[in-house]
């Protein structure tokens, strides 16, 4: 029983890495894949580069140049302030892959914790699973906003709220997860020999939750850099003298007939970092499908013979 | 089926319980005294202590729950500091704009991504397909509000065809209304559409490769009476719900587009309530629109039941 137990376990880890691999793969071999993945490779590449990418200070003022448009000195012109646009908008993509990774990480580890715990102690399941629902019961926009009215304006409260926001969808992705592999026969035997609940829930469940929680990360870093931006721009995200894109929208506003091009750039950077991550996201989700892991299989033997 | 829509009213009751204690905790995470950072630096201690003694602030934590939860039972909102008016006043005098706003949105949302769903699944691969998900990507990646600034300046200031921002009541001009709430619907409604033309394809793609479409087609049956007589009747179940819950989610968008076109409504009370710290219609506003989001959720796990009464048993 023992050895039968082990020897699937070593089973499913061989699998798991071919599984992985085999995502891997699925995922370049699509072109429009391999353009989201450029897209969010450029825009982290842009965030860690920004002091050498940018060509000004983006809060140096200059009002006797305020409001020029896009020319070889200032790329995407100049604000209401004199404040190149271009620079910011470079320095504002660092926010926004750090307040999107973030993010990411506070809801997947309150997610993921709270699914692993609903999902393999039934009696905490209802608990658990009615305060996700209550937290899902609000509009994400308007939960976000009554948690930065209560906490204030600053780059770790938006974090925090974005992330506890998305929290409830890794947790039901998590949970469906651990409901089917805890009925699985190496934690059954793995119990059988005196293993305890957080060994097996490390070693043997939640690895193998990791693609859903991968998958789920990809959508809500999506949503957290769009959530940002939105917040920002109402005026109760990250305070108004952090570059954000969010922060240049929200100005532009004031000068969109004198000066449109404002709200023109940051929204583009916006939208390809969003697209980016929707698609890598679709990729991912496709790629994790069982459905279409088997039609790739069929595709790739049939292109062999 | 009165047994399963008695099963999910009661599913409610834990899931308003804990909508109703986040709110409540939401307005006491506030950092240092939120009674001073309402009424500003230079609040006399005597108005101080008077205002925690009218928001029953000077009782513990507990009963202080206790007392609210008893007065929302009960419809009362609270008052607002700023407005002097009671909460639920204010957002019902500001209720007409949201509601048009977000009938508009869903109706252009419907309007535009079911049929474009529709044509994306019966022409897979093609360069309709191809080009419509394109858009619908484009669509669900772009920020709402950034559309809307492109909209003023593109119409509204450069061709003057539509006016920039604002609001006429019904009642006044509904001609004018309509003119000035064009925009703002199209933008709400055009990220929306894209969900839904997404989720269609999706469905109907589902749909088409069914055993019994293919009956169909062997049968002899025409090309459009099997996708619209068959096909799209099933596929519509699936995108119902979800067209459901996206008037849900239009009404946290409409805050934004609100924001955007000056428009008077609910959401907009919400964005001036934060800047002005007025707690008690933060506290009601949210309240509310999770309560109408629960809601609706609910009469779409109905209407999903009557039109698949496979769930039922579920």
């Amino acid at each position: 029983m023992a050895n039968t137990a082990a020897a699937e376990g070593a089973a499913q880890e061989a699998k798991r890495r071919s599984v992985w691999a085999q995502t891997l793969r699925m995922l370049v071999r699509r072109r429009i894949v391999a353009v989201g993945i450029g897209l969010v490779v450029g825009g982290f590449l842009v965030a860690v580069l920004a002091p050498l990418l940018a060509s000004h200070n983006p809060n140096e003022l200059t009002i006797a140049d305020r409001l020029r448009p896009p020319s070889r000195a200032n790329l995407f012109g100049t604000d209401g302030f004199g404040r190149d646009v271009y620079s910011r908008v470079v320095y504002g993509a660092r926010l926004s892959i750090l307040v999107g990774a973030m993010s990411v990480a506070v809801a997947s580890i309150g997610g993921g914790i709270a699914g692993l715990i609903a999902g393999f102690y039934p009696r905490l399941d209802g608990v658990l699973m009615r305060i996700m629902d209550g937290i899902m019961a609000f509009p994400n926009i308007v939960l976000a906003i009554a948690l930065m009215a209560s906490l204030g304006p600053s780059v770790i409260n938006v974090i925090f709220s974005l992330g506890f926001v998305y929290m409830p969808r890794v947790a039901r992705v998590v949970r469906s997860g651990v409901l089917v592999i805890r009925e699985s026969l190496y934690v059954e035997a793995a119990r059988a020999l005196g293993a305890r609940d957080h060994r097996i829930l490390r070693l043997d469940i939640l690895p193998n939750c990791l693609s859903p929680i991968i998958v789920q990360a990809t959508f809500v870093f999506a949503y957290a850099v769009l959530g940002e931006a939105a917040l920002s721009f109402l005026g109760v995200g990250v305070p108004p003298y952090i570059s954000s894109w969010g922060n240049i929208l929200s100005e532009g506003r004031q000068f969109i007939t004198q000066a449109p091009w404002i709200t023109i750039f940051p929204g583009v950077a916006i939208m390809l970092t969003v697209l980016g991550l929707n698609v890598v996201g679709d990729g991912l989700r496709d790629a994790c499908d069982p459905r279409m892991r088997y039609l790739y299989g069929r595709m790739s033997k049939s292109t062999k013979a | 089926m009165k047994e399963y829509l008695l099963r999910r009213i009661l599913a409610l009751a834990p899931v308003m319980f804990v909508v109703a204690t986040l709110v409540f905790v939401l307005m006491h995470l506030t950092p240092g005294d939120p009674v001073s950072a309402m009424l500003g630096m230079d609040a006399s201690a005597v108005d101080i202590a008077r205002m925690r003694s009218r928001l029953d602030l000077d009782q513990p934590l507990f009963f202080q729950y206790a007392l609210w939860l008893g007065k929302v039972v009960r419809g009362n909102l609270g008052e607002s500091i700023f407005l002097q008016v009671p909460v639920l006043t204010a957002v019902l005098e500001r209720l007409e704009p949201t509601l048009l706003l977000t009938l508009l949105a869903i109706t252009f949302a419907v309007g535009v991504g079911i049929p474009a769903g529709v044509i994306s699944a019966t022409r897979f691969g093609s360069a309709a397909d191809q080009g419509i998900m394109v858009v619908a990507l484009l669509g669900v990646s772009m920020p709402d509000f950034w559309l809307g600034l492109n909209l003023i300046f593109l119409i509204a200031v450069k061709f003057g065809w539509l006016p920039v921002a604002g609001y006429v009541s019904l009642s006044a001009d509904w001609l004018a209304t309509l003119r000035y709430l064009i925009m703002p619907a199209f933008c709400l409604g055009f990220i929306q559409s894209a969900l839904i033309a997404r989720m269609t394809r999706a469905v109907m793609l589902d749909v088409l490769a069914q055993d019994y479409i293919r009956t169909g087609h062997a049968k002899g049956l025409s090309r459009e009476c099997v996708v619209y007589k068959h096909a799209l009747k099933n596929a519509m179940i699936p995108t119902l719900t979800v067209i459901g819950i996206t008037f849900a989610i239009m009404m946290g968008g409409a805050i934004v587009i609100e924001t955007v076109f000056n428009i008077p409504g609910v959401g907009r009370l919400l964005i001036q309530s934060v800047t002005r710290r007025d707690y008690p219609v933060i506290q009601g506003v949210v309240l509310l629109i999770a309560g109408a989001y629960v809601l609706i959720n609910l009469l779409v796990d109905v209407a999903y039941a009557y039109l698949d009464p496979r769930i039922k048993y579920v």
